[in-house]
């Protein structure tokens, strides 16, 4: 075979192969968005029985399921504010302060992140229980934010360890507090770091299961509203609710990716 | 303690109101409740499976149970496959979609990300579904004539390891993908100047700058593994359980709380051993959470 051949072909076949990646990736997906269309009524609704949008009218009267769903709204939106607000102060301190403790700190936000989460759950639903706090909406959001308050500083972090500090010195220079420096210079400097933290935070929020399974007490989020319908089968209209959030993402990356998003903005 | 330009001394406020909250949420919400785990595993239950305060290795001699054994064991093969099979799958497929000269490559690296925005154990009960007696696969096999009664491929060993792969192994791309991406090409081209082979620029070259991702990939695949109950309770029907099924079950239905933390305190020995070896190789713990 000539060299040009050889080229091509080790070409096609890594084409082949990121195809057949994908389609590994993708094929729950297509399961999921399929199912949300089968015209079935009866238990564990696998069997096809037609296609129908009817799931996507009659979810909006599943109330069980569209109020899980408000809860891992809910939970996400409250964490995530909260955790990105304590983790991007949190990065600013240990970069810039020396103090006692600090080697100690860094160390401890490791464990969230490296340990099982069963054994985070566990523990925490040991603890709440132990102190006799109630388990439900103020436990969950407790619990999202400690899992996902080290993502933020480990990502505003890195935004720090490569910016310039001297321009931090150059405001204080000319007078500005440490309050007025943080917010008008180091804050927008930190927006990267901060947006790419709380998308993390948000994200590890709305699909979390294991954790937030030990603490919820009579709380249903999605996942576990997900979970629950697992044992006698999901209904279509699950699939259905799950095939819009899935839209509504994308839908939310193609205008964030293309700065759509940002020439709307500055039309107004 | 190390002294770096940009670090101020704190006269103690400053650092107490950034710090102060993280340092709230660490202490009360990850180390009290991990100690208060450890003091348990070594607590007794009276007969209404109530935590009573009494001294008792009973809980780590249960341990030692043939059945539990069996189970660690299990756990530790299905953990150690899925690891592999994620390198194997994950190494070209992280190599071809970073080095690709297509316009579309960050679609290509969005479109590895967006099936982990829908929920994970709907995406597990997809694969049941696609799986089943009366799923899409065995359906088309018959309809081909491949087959004529359907297979029984669901509950087992291999699709809970399946399973595992499916929601983990963007562990393993994500931080392949950006060690691609910094691969300098000119590196490979002075290997393939100097005479070496295009498997000893492989072996000498690529996978040695590339270690630092399947390492700490294989941290966050390792690790989880252990603990995902819901996969192997979706896709392994209680033949594929891992030690997270044990704990899981401690804790809900067989309500026995200090033998549940006796068993929580392996999994944290077992991290504890598996993040001092990835130090030890060199690791970065920084690139763990990344």
């Amino acid at each position: 075979m000539t060299r040009a051949g050889k080229a091509k072909l080790m070409t096609g076949l890594g084409r082949f192969y990121t195809v057949l990646v994908y389609i590994f990736l993708f094929l729950p997906i297509s399961v999921i968005v399929v199912n949300s269309m089968n015209a079935t009524t009866s238990k564990p609704y696998l069997s096809w029985k037609g296609f129908t949008l009817s799931w996507y009218v009659k979810l909006w009267s599943n109330t069980e399921l569209l109020s899980s769903f408000g809860n891992t709204m809910i939970i996400a939106i409250v964490s995530t504010l909260v955790s990105t607000a304590i983790g991007t102060l949190a990065a600013v301190g240990l970069y810039r302060y020396r103090f006692r403790g600090k080697d100690l700190i860094n160390g401890l936000l490791y464990i969230p992140v490296v340990i099982p989460e069963i054994v985070f759950g566990i523990s925490l639903l040991s603890m709440f229980a132990r102190m006799s706090i109630p388990r439900g909406m103020f436990t969950l959001i407790l619990a999202h934010i400690s899992f996902s308050v080290p993502f933020v500083v480990f990502n505003v972090r890195a935004c720090l360890t490569n910016y310039d500090i001297s321009v931090e010195e150059a405001s204080m220079d000319l007078g500005a507090n440490r309050v007025k420096t943080f917010f008008n210079v180091t804050f927008p400097m930190l927006m990267p770091g901060i947006t790419g933290g709380a998308l993390l935070a948000f994200t590890l929020s709305i699909d979390d299961v294991i954790i937030s399974y030990f603490v919820n007490g009579q709380t249903k989020t999605y996942p576990l509203k997900v979970m629950e319908s697992i044992k006698s089968g999901v209904s279509p209209d699950v699939n259905a609710l799950s095939t819009l959030i899935l839209l509504g993402t994308i839908l939310f990356v193609i205008l964030t990716q293309t700065n759509v998003l940002k020439k709307l903005v500055r039309k107004k | 303690m190390k002294k770096s330009e940009h670090e101020w001394k704190s006269n103690g406020l400053p650092a107490l109101v950034t710090v102060g909250p993280v340092a709230v949420i660490l202490v009360f919400l990850v180390v009290l409740p991990l100690m208060y785990v450890a003091v348990m595993s070594f607590c007794s239950i009276d007969s209404y499976y109530n935590v009573v305060y009494k001294f008792t290795l009973k809980n780590y001699a249960q341990l030692a149970d043939p059945d539990y054994i069996h189970i660690y064991l299990q756990s530790i093969l299905i953990a150690l496959l899925t690891t592999v099979i994620c390198v194997l799958v994950a190494y070209p497929f992280a190599y071809l979609i970073a080095r690709t000269k297509s316009r579309n490559k960050n679609l290509l690296y969005m479109l590895v990300i967006i099936p982990f925005w829908t929920n994970s154990l709907i995406r597990i009960y997809g694969w049941r579904t696609f799986l089943g007696t009366n799923g899409w696969l065995n359906n088309a096999l018959i309809k081909l004539h491949i087959i004529s009664e359907p297979l029984d491929m669901l509950f087992n060993r291999g699709t809970t390891v399946l399973g595992m792969v499916y929601c983990l192994i963007p562990f393993m791309v994500l931080p392949l993908y950006s060690s691609f991406e910094k691969l300098d090409v000119n590196l490979l081209e002075a290997s393939a100047d100097l005479g070496a082979t295009k498997l000893k620029t492989l072996k000498e070259i690529i996978i040695p700058l590339t270690a630092d991702g399947i390492f700490s990939g294989g941290i966050m695949i390792f690790i989880p593994c252990l603990g995902y109950f819901f996969v192997s309770d979706i896709l392994g029907g209680g033949n594929a359980d891992v030690i997270g099924n044990l704990i899981e079950r401690q804790f809900q239905s067989g309500n026995n709380w200090p033998l549940g933390s006796a068993l929580s305190i392996i999994l944290i020995i077992i991290t504890l051993l598996l993040v001092k070896a990835y130090q030890k190789i060199g690791g970065s713990m920084e690139s763990l959470a990344l």
